[in-house]
Formats: C-alpha cells, sequence, structure tokens
C-alpha cells in the first residue's frame, strides 16, 4: 500500500497526490511514468510522474478527473492509501545540458513537462515554456513553471490568462521571430501535441512528444500501447513514452486510444462515483 | 494378480455446451475411488522409464503406489520432496508428451493417466491436510533475490527457502504468480489453486514483494548491493511477437499476452463489474497453435463469441498445444483452420478490425526446428470474416533485466545465456531460467530450470565454505 501524503486539487477537477514511494523515488527520471491501481477489482492506469524526491522517498502523480478510475482517486483523502503504484516505468527524457528548448505544455500535460524543465534548467539550458488550457482556472503549475523557466508563457482558449487563443500560436509566434530553439518538447492531449508537431515540422525543429496510450501491465509484456513510429511499431511503455514527434502516427494514435470509449462510458455510468466536470 | 485395465480411468469434465457459459474449471478431477482405480493400473516397473520425462523428478510409481494403498496424504508429502507447485503441474503439464509417454503400459494400451493422479493428489492435500507438515528450515542468515514470481522463481524460491536462505522474490505485477494468473485461464487453472501454491511457498519462509519491475524500480547491481549474494533470473515471457503484417495496429487487435492478461488477472469477464473492459466482437480469430493459442481462444467463446478460429500455418499434427486442450476446444465448438496463414487485416473505414486475408500453406521440407516448414500456396489468398484477431506467435524476452545489467551476456535474439546444469550467467552471481532463457516454453520446464538454478546457487554459494 502507498500513503498520499499530501493532496492539493489544482483545478476543480485535477489533483495532485504526493505518495510514500520510497523505491519508484530512488529510481525516478523526467519522463517516466508509474501505473496506479486503487481497489481490488481496479484497473491498471499509467500517470506520469510530476516530480520526485528521493530524500523523502516521495513520488508526486497529476491526474484529471476523466474515466471511472481517476474520479474514484479524486475522493481519496490524505492519508488514505493507493493499492498498486508500482515504477518508474518507461525511459527517461533525454538528458540535455545546453541550448535552447521550448517547452509547449496543454491541460494537464504541464505535470509531466515540469519534473523534464525542471531538469533542462537546473542543467543549464535556456528553457523557455508555453502553457495553456481552456480558461486561467484549468491552468496548473503555473508558479512551478515559472521557477524553470527563463521566460514563461501563457495561452487561454478564452484569453483569461495570457495570450488569447492556443499554445502552438504562441509558438508559432516565437518561431517567426527567429527565436533560436533547438528542442521542442509538446506534451498535452493528443490534438495539441499534433499541432505542435505540425508546427515544428516545416522548419526541422527537433520536436518530442509523450504518448498516453492505453495500457495493461507497463512493463512491455501486453503490447496494447503500440504507437507506429517512423514506420516501426514501438511499444510507448518500453521504448517510450517520449518519441520524436515528426516520426509519430498520430491518426493511429488517436484511434487506438479510442478502442474503449463505449466501455469507458458504460463504466462511469455504472459506477455513478459523482466529481469530475 | 488381476488383470490390468486396457484404458486410462476416464476424468470427468463439464459438459462442453454448458461450461463455454463459464469461466469455472473444465476437468473436474478424480474421485477416491476413480484415483485408486487408476494408481492400480501402474505396474511398478523396477527401472521406471516414466521417471526420466518429468523435469523436476518427481517419483512417479512411489508416489502411485501410495495412492493405490489410499495413503493419499502420504502420496503428496513424496510428490511435493521435489515438486513444490503439484496441483499446478497436474493440471498444465504436457504429460502425454513427458513421463505419460514413457509409460510401459503405452507401449500396448492407454498410459497411466500421471498427471491426473498428481493432480488428485495435490486436491486430495489442500482440502484434507493438516497443512501443518511445513517444515520451515532455520535460516542460514544467507540472502538470495528471485525475480519474477512465476514457474521458475517460485520454484526456486521454495528450493532455496528448503535449504535455509532468506529469498525474496520481486514481482513487476500486484500478484504473485506470473503467468499461472496473468496468462493460464481461471477454467484451466483456478486461480485459489495458484493462491494456495503461493501461500505454500511463502509459509517455507520466503518473502514476496510485488509492484517491484526489476531493471526499473531497482538494478540487479542494486541487488547485489544491498546484500543479496545471489539473483535467480525468472522474468518470463516478455515482449509479444507480432507478425508485422499490414492491418496489425488496427482496433480490435490483441497480443495473447494482452487479451488473457485482460481476462484472467484483471478479470474483464467481469466488466463492469470489475473495472478492466475486454472487447471481443462477435467472430475471433487467434492465430498460432500454442496452448496460449488455445487458451484465448476458448476465452472468446467463454465472452460471448459467436466463431472462434484457430489460424494455424501448419497440419494439425504439429500443433504444440497439449493433446488435451485441442481436444477440449473442439469440443467447445472452435474451428481449426490448419495450414493457414494471415497475410493482411483488412479494417473497416473508422479502423477497426473487418476481415483477415489468409493463405492456404502446404508442408515441405523440415525446418531448423526439425517440423516440416509451411510453404504458401500460390493464388491461395481467402478473406475470412472477422472482427477481433488476437496474435498467438509467442513472446521475445523482456529487455529490461539484460538492458540495465552489466556484462549479463544474451543471444542475439535476447534470450539470457547460460550454463544449462546449473542456470549460472555471465555474471557468476546471476543466475536465469524459464522463458527469459528459452524464449516461450512451458510451466514444467521453467520449474526444471527454477529447480537447477536453485542448485546451482547452492553450489555457488558453498563452495569453498
Amino acid at each position: 500500500m502507498f500513503k498520499i501524503v499530501k493532496r492539493r486539487d489544482l483545478t476543480p477537477v485535477t489533483k495532485l497526490f504526493v505518495v510514500d514511494a520510497p523505491l519508484v523515488a530512488r529510481s525516478a527520471k523526467p519522463g517516466q511514468f508509474v501505473i496506479v491501481r486503487i481497489r481490488e477489482q481496479g484497473e491498471r492506469i499509467p500517470l506520469t510522474i510530476a516530480d520526485y524526491d528521493p530524500e523523502a522517498g516521495t513520488v508526486t502523480i497529476i491526474f484529471q478527473e476523466v474515466g471511472m478510475t481517476t474520479r474514484l482517486m479524486g475522493e481519496l483523502k490524505e492519508g488514505d492509501e493507493l493499492l498498486d503504484f508500482v515504477g518508474p516505468l518507461g525511459q527517461a527524457a533525454p538528458e540535455v545540458t545546453e541550448g535552447n528548448v521550448i517547452f509547449v505544455g496543454g491541460g494537464f500535460g504541464v505535470a509531466p513537462i515540469y519534473p523534464i524543465a525542471k531538469q533542462y534548467f537546473n542543467a543549464g539550458v535556456h528553457v523557455e515554456s508555453i502553457i495553456g488550457a481552456r480558461t486561467k482556472d484549468l491552468l496548473i503549475l503555473k508558479e512551478e513553471m515559472e521557477t524553470v523557466s527563463h521566460r514563461l508563457h501563457v495561452a487561454t482558449d478564452d484569453g483569461s490568462l495570457g495570450h488569447k487563443g492556443f499554445v502552438t500560436e504562441v509558438l508559432q509566434r516565437m518561431i517567426d521571430e527567429g527565436q533560436r530553439m533547438d528542442i521542442v518538447v509538446a506534451i498535452g492531449p493528443m490534438v495539441m501535441m499534433r499541432a505542435v508537431t505540425e508546427v515544428t515540422r516545416p522548419y526541422g525543429i527537433k520536436t518530442l512528444v509523450s504518448v498516453d496510450p492505453i495500457m495493461v501491465d507497463g512493463t512491455g509484456m501486453c503490447g496494447a500501447c503500440r504507437v507506429t513510429v517512423g514506420g516501426k511499431t514501438k511499444f510507448a511503455c518500453v521504448d517510450g513514452p517520449i518519441f520524436d514527434a515528426h516520426e509519430v502516427d498520430f491518426d493511429e494514435a488517436v484511434r487506438r486510444g479510442k478502442m474503449y470509449a463505449e466501455e469507458e462510458r458504460r463504466a462511469n455510468e455504472a459506477c455513478r462515483c459523482g466529481g469530475g466536470a | 494378480m488381476a488383470k490390468v485395465k486396457e484404458k486410462r480411468t476416464p476424468m470427468p469434465s463439464q459438459d462442453p455446451r454448458e461450461r463455454i457459459g463459464n469461466f469455472d474449471e473444465v476437468a473436474l478431477g478424480y474421485t477416491v475411488e476413480m484415483a485408486v482405480e487408476e494408481a492400480k493400473r501402474c505396474l511398478q516397473c523396477k527401472r521406471p522409464t516414466c521417471l526420466e520425462g518429468c523435469p523436476v523428478q518427481v517419483q512417479i510409481p512411489e508416489f502411485i503406489a501410495l495412492v493405490a494403498e489410499g495413503d493419499f496424504l502420504g502420496a503428496a508429502r513424496k510428490i511435493k520432496e521435489t515438486n513444490s507447485l503439484p496441483a499446478i503441474c497436474g493440471r498444465v503439464c504436457p504429460q502425454e508428451e513427458q513421463c505419460e509417454i514413457r509409460c510401459v503400459l503405452g507401449k500396448k494400451w492407454e498410459p497411466v493417466a500421471i498427471g491426473r493422479l498428481e493432480r488428485f493428489v495435490a486436491d486430495y492435500e489442500r482440502l484434507h491436510g493438516e497443512g501443518d507438515d511445513i517444515q520451515r528450515v532455520p535460516s542460514n542468515g544467507r540472502k538470495v533475490a528471485v525475480v519474477g514470481s512465476g514457474p521458475a522463481g517460485l520454484t526456486c524460491a521454495g528450493d532455496l527457502a528448503k535449504l535455509g536462505y532468506e529469498v525474496t522474490i520481486f514481482e513487476a505485477l500486484h500478484a504473485p504468480g506470473g503467468v499461472l494468473v496473468y496468462g493460464i485461464p481461471e477454467f484451466r487453472l483456478p486461480k485459489e489453486i495458484v493462491r494456495a501454491e503461493v501461500e505454500t511457498i511463502r509459509k517455507l519462509g520466503v518473502r514476496i514483494l510485488t509492484n517491484v519491475v526489476v531493471g526499473k524500480t531497482v538494478t540487479i547491481d542494486q541487488l547485489l548491493a544491498d546484500g543479496y549474494e545471489a539473483v535467480f533470473v525468472g522474468s518470463g515471457a516478455g515482449l509479444p511477437r507480432f507478425m508485422n503484417i499490414p492491418g496489425e495496429n488496427l482496433n480490435g487487435v490483441y497480443s495473447a499476452n494482452e487479451f488473457l492478461t485482460r481476462v484472467n488477472l484483471m478479470k474483464g469477464y467481469l466488466f463492469p463489474e470489475w473495472d478492466t473492459p475486454v472487447k471481443v466482437g462477435k467472430r475471433v480469430a487467434v492465430v498460432g497453435g500454442g496452448n496460449v493459442a488455445m487458451d484465448a481462444v476458448r476465452c472468446s467463446l467463454r465472452l460471448g463469441v459467436e466463431e472462434a478460429y484457430i489460424i494455424y500455418r501448419r497440419s494439425e499434427k504439429e500443433v504444440p498445444a497439449r493433446a488435451e486442450e485441442v481436444e477440449h476446444a473442439k469440443e467447445e465448438g472452435v474451428k481449426f483452420k490448419f495450414l493457414t496463414n494471415p497475410v493482411r487485416i483488412l479494417g473497416t473505414e473508422d479502423g477497426w478490425v473487418k476481415a483477415m486475408e489468409c493463405l492456404r500453406m502446404e508442408l515441405g521440407e523440415p525446418d531448423a526446428s526439425g517440423r516440416r516448414r509451411p510453404i504458401p500456396v500460390k493464388g491461395s489468398e481467402h478473406i475470412i470474416e472477422v472482427d477481433t484477431v488476437i496474435m498467438a506467435l509467442g513472446t521475445s524476452p523482456n529487455p529490461l533485466i539484460a538492458g540495465s545489467t552489466s556484462g549479463l551476456e544474451t543471444t542475439s535474439w535476447g534470450g539470457i545465456i547460460i550454463d544449462e546444469e546449473t542456470g549460472q550467467t555471465s555474471r557468476p552471481e546471476v543466475f536465469a531460467g524459464g522463458d527469459a532463457v528459452t524464449g516461450a516454453a512451458t510451466v514444467i520446464l521453467a520449474m526444471g530450470a527454477g529447480k537447477r538454478a536453485a542448485k546451482g546457487i547452492h553450489e555457488y554459494l558453498t563452495k569453498g565454505s
């Protein structure tokens, strides 16, 4: 069992847990993820690591209440325990120690961005970040991102904070202004990552995305998380989850992500677990 | 002496029409009377040949003699001298190609049903035994780590605990048992039995830590630095193989590993009471001819599909699955398409499987495996309409351990290289066995490997002392 030592509500539907998991904390690296299960009959869900503290033995996860499991998780309090918490899984983000990196985070995709940005910032990379959400109240980790970015841009769809519009528009403007960027790291909803990928493609700017496919075991055993990258099938759980964006078959990834849409709807109805938006 | 019965005592099983509507065990096991009757068929050969076929050296004639005398608990003790998981072996071993094929009776009549007797004895002990005959050996204070709680790991851990080692098993999943819980379905191996056998291993003093992925959560080098003097790697199957044909990433294409894990470990057949869904549609094709393929196709029937096919590129003679599984699958209405090989999977506009295009095959000269090589028949393309495809083509070893352990040598396809006798790898303190070494094989071969490695580890750790 893995104790929730701290809970913070980042938005009405986005929650942060600091979880007591010393072994995971000891080995975690930015870009990796964990698999969580909350009850005996529960499913295994992947969540990216948002932060970790090897000394305190804790790992931070951030989740949005979108499905049944995350809604049930949203009802847990400090001191409650998660049944299973396994990781760190997947490959760490590539190590970068110099140059200019632009981070683009959409929605709760800012969560996995943060530890990577922190690592790069501390290693001496010039970091600029663009974070976005539908509206100001759904924006997460703004203060944290400010501490690990030389410059932080904000975009909201409704213009309630920062640029009115999409994160891609801010990125495009930066490109148009001739800003130097060696790598763009984009994490967020699949549509957003795809949009960023199309913005950078014509300029040949190296772009990394972290895909979030359906997983079961998370250790390479089941192959549910197949993603086509550069024409080859990769397992996101062992080969990823970070891939070269310009090689990813996003159409397939989006389609595969919907494989259980119908069942998810049924489960949500059956559980009537409240919460959520 | 009474004349030996020519035919073996049949084992009762659930009616095929009924059982495809449930996940309860198919084979029901012998009664006391049936077991005694079958045990009396054993000739008690002076120089028994059946023993040679058993990877874990079960003292077959001796335990059968005890069954014939009605001393079932004595028989259980006899088996357990060499086999820590008899209830499992009695159910999933391919006895017809191991012990039973060597039974002298089989030359003329039917061989003694050794597997059924082993199963009976183990079940009898579970239900009627005192459970107090497990002797915990005093600790010798030396720590050994075991990676994986499948058949190889459990056997190795059990044997080492009996020698006094302090054994910790590290399991990646949330439940111990490996393939016994995620792979083999409830109707062939009830999970209650796996739990009981795991409990027995725990009672020997073995500690099992779930949710630890060795190679990720901790490395083998960290374990050795943490005071473990040797490590056994029984990490199992690893990554599922696909055919690399067009359409394999359509929605509705599973690896057998994923499908079976959803059904067995995650209890997908109880969705939405249990949270993990599994989808099968109406017509399923399972590609492959091994036990895993039979398990997958029979699970799909129980999930309510209307048509279930096995697509296998060789002929029925080459099918690697246990004879009983093939027989059960046929009884349950599975359609076998032998000498058939998929060339592509066709999808609907929105990306779901709608059919599979296949070629007919014929058998040519024997290949490296000694089996006749299947060769495509020109112009034999044909379409099979299905909405789910399950690939049961075996696995390649998981790279997590080899990739995170310096100096651990592997074959070109990623299997860990060991000394066959001792299980020792290129790292002297690291031993390995089971599918991580051989690629996809059987439960009993993995157990045999775990057993040899336990002996190898003991020799390595006591050498010179």
